[in-house]
């Protein structure tokens, strides 16, 4: 990386003059970034929008059906030694995925570190909390299915668009945290074997990898939860 | 270590927002516990939601310490969504009259 980056030293390299420098300095624009991070983030924009678009379908239909919405703190209430707990699996969820965000960005900063060891266990812990997310989606996909009723066209407490919207919504971030679990799971691998302190080529690039590949696969996760901040606030407390 | 250019920083700001994201989690759920209605349910989950995602983008992600060039060509574009969604919000309600008036579905 270090000659390329000669070209960034004499340009301001902070405030809006240096955002006017670096877009128009007939060089690269994304300076001090990594390509594949500067394309993660782009990625992550696009991705942005089709959340977005989700999130703005589901509050349309909502707010224009004239049938009583289901009410989610009691939809998706867990029962406990016979007493009632409104949202508290999704409770659940939300901090277990911020927890793996926290490991995530720990992993990052060891990362950085050249530690390889404390690098690899805190993906693969990040990884384990990702699977268990994954997992009481799954339970909660099923008990919303075979207990309560609720189908993709219709359901017995209210309006039907709550089952298409709340599939396709849910199913798609959890769609995003299972590749996510792929995707730490294969990076813990190749940290541990220490494939980014002997310059070995990766096996589907042929490129040789470094530890920034880390803080890549991290704003991907961190993303993950992002969009999870997003769907608890306007899903289940609505 | 040199030749690695990166996002170095001191682990601790790391716990300390952890540990707000999880204050804030916990707050939103109380929001609902306690069952707040109308506007001040709304500003409470809404102000909780940004603070959150703030929080992630700018120190998880070192969004903070990217330079401008970055953080606006990601940052900026997502304000047109505030264009969809102020559309579709016109847009919702002028369906739910036309139900109301037409099919007598509304209350």
């Amino acid at each position: 990386m270090a000659p390329s980056d000669s070209d960034s030293t004499a340009a301001p390299t902070e405030g809006l003059t240096s955002l006017a420098a670096d877009w128009s300095s007939d060089q690269r624009t994304f300076k001090n970034v990594p390509w594949g991070k500067a394309m993660m983030w782009i990625f992550l924009l696009s991705d942005t929008f089709i959340f977005t678009i989700f999130l703005t379908a589901y509050m349309t239909v909502r707010m224009s059906t004239t049938e009583p919405w289901p009410i989610s703190s009691e939809v998706f209430a867990l029962t406990i030694a016979g007493e009632e707990m409104p949202l508290l699996l999704i409770a659940i969820m939300t901090f277990i995925l911020i927890s793996s965000s926290g490991t995530m960005a720990l992993a990052v900063n060891y990362g950085y570190r050249r530690d390889r060891v404390k690098t690899a266990v805190l993906l693969l812990i990040t990884a384990a909390f990702g699977a268990s997310f994954v997992g009481m989606q799954a339970f909660e996909w099923t008990k919303l299915i075979l207990e309560e009723g609720v189908r993709p066209w219709g359901n017995p407490m209210g309006a039907a668009q709550f089952g298409s919207t709340f599939f396709m919504i849910t199913g798609f971030h959890g769609t995003h945290v299972s590749i996510g679990v792929i995707f730490l799971v294969i990076i813990a691998r190749k940290v541990w074997r220490g494939e980014f302190d002997n310059n070995t080529r990766g096996f589907f690039t042929s490129q040789k990898g470094n530890y920034e590949v880390v803080e890549i696969t991290g704003l991907y996760w961190h993303f993950v939860d992002l969009v999870w901040v997003f769907i608890f606030a306007v899903f289940y407390l609505w | 270590m040199e030749n690695v250019q990166g996002q170095q920083h001191p682990i601790g700001i790391y716990f300390k927002i952890w540990g707000l994201l999880f204050v804030l989690s916990t707050l939103s759920y109380l929001v609902d516990i306690y069952e707040f209605q109308g506007y001040l349910r709304w500003t409470l989950i809404l102000v909780f939601m940004a603070l959150k995602a703030g929080f992630i983008i700018a120190v998880f992600m070192h969004m903070r310490w990217e330079r401008l060039a970055l953080s606006y060509a990601i940052l900026v574009p997502p304000i047109l969504l505030g264009v969809l969604i102020w559309i579709m919000v016109i847009e919702s309600d002028y369906t739910f009259a036309t139900r109301g008036i037409y099919f007598g579905g509304a209350p």
